[in-house]
């Protein structure tokens, strides 16, 4: 064998865990549990992450999400989806913890508006609010280069830019701030939302990502589990692509074959 | 009676009733799911010692899939 660090030894680590696989998938708008389990397997993934929400009392025979996608077999990354505040994301991952014993959790605090792009003011507020309460946060957040470094002075344990809107499947529209955004962050900075296809987790990966979050790409897929190998796969093409270090780029040709001892 | 507002629905319940006795009335596995009292978690260690009052209001969630 010629070069290069096996795989299996390229890992990342966010608030002192160490994961080995940089693909983590949403449990949401799977068709079933079932489809949404056997999906996160394909995926390789060692991190999902869930909303919580009521439990439904008028029928507690309800299949619950804990019976197929097994929290002894991943890490539960708990959400707060839904939370417009910083009181209400506190409050939601109280419970989450509580329910679970985690406190590795998303921060996510939308904007009310057709793109659900995070309202960085109230993000940054409730992530305070979090780290005070012994929180891990990992920060969903626009790709503003000026407010991860606020997030991170303010604590947080990645940093989780959009590539583009939630579900939006459009891929990385702004390489250049998530470059600026990768290049100063000290914590891990992983690709949150956009990603539609297999391309677009290579590309970040590439950029020098530590990990891709996707849910939208594989539960909408027409074949979710075969979409799910496939950004298993996409996401270590552009992590190796990474650690491998790319060609320099040319504005003209460089021939592959000599050009001496022509016939 | 005991009235107890549950995830928004106003229900009633024979008195006297501790958390633990809700969690069985509603047929829930306690390690499934996280519970607030008027805003207030209810650790699942003190379930059996938390007795409810006329009026509380009880959250009681789970995981549920997500992005």
């Amino acid at each position: 064998m010629d070069g290069g660090e096996p795989m299996t030894e390229d890992s990342w680590t966010v608030a002192g865990r160490v994961f080995r696989s940089r693909l983590i998938v949403g449990t949401g708008k799977y068709k079933d549990y079932a489809i949404n389990a056997a999906a996160a397997e394909a995926a390789g993934a060692e991190i999902v992450t869930v909303a919580l929400r009521r439990v439904n009392l008028s029928d507690s025979s309800q299949p619950l999400l804990s019976d197929f996608v097994r929290p002894d077999r991943f890490t539960y990354l708990p959400n707060t989806a839904g939370c417009f505040t910083g009181e209400e994301a506190v409050r939601t991952l109280r419970l989450a913890r509580e329910a679970g014993g985690w406190d590795l959790v998303k921060l996510e605090v939308l904007s009310r508006t057709a793109h659900l792009l995070p309202d960085m003011e109230e993000t940054l507020r409730a992530l305070k609010m979090l780290v005070a309460e012994g929180f891990q946060v990992m920060v969903y957040c626009t790709d503003d280069p000026v407010f991860a470094v606020k997030l991170e002075e303010a604590g947080a344990a990645a940093i989780m830019p959009a590539a583009a809107p939630i579900g939006s499947g459009l891929g990385v529209q702004n390489k250049l701030n998530l470059h600026f955004i990768i290049e100063q962050a000290k914590v891990p900075v992983l690709v949150d939302a956009g990603v539609g296809v297999a391309s677009h987790a290579a590309e970040a990966m590439e950029m020098g990502c530590d990990a891709v979050l996707m849910n939208t790409a594989i539960a909408e897929a027409r074949d979710p589990i075969r979409m799910a190998r496939a950004m298993k796969h996409a996401v270590i093409a552009g992590r190796e692509a990474f650690l491998a270090g790319r060609m320099p780029k040319r504005l003209y040709a460089e021939p592959s074959s000599p050009m001496s001892g022509l016939i | 009676m005991l009235s107890l507002t549950v995830n928004g629905e106003t229900r009633r319940f024979q008195a006297p009733l501790d958390v633990a006795g809700l969690v069985t009335q509603l047929e829930l596995d306690p390690r499934k799911v996280a519970i607030e009292r008027n805003l207030a978690i209810v650790p699942r260690s003190a379930y059996g010692a938390t007795r409810l009052e006329e009026g509380d209001r009880i959250e009681i969630v789970t995981f549920v899939g997500g992005g």
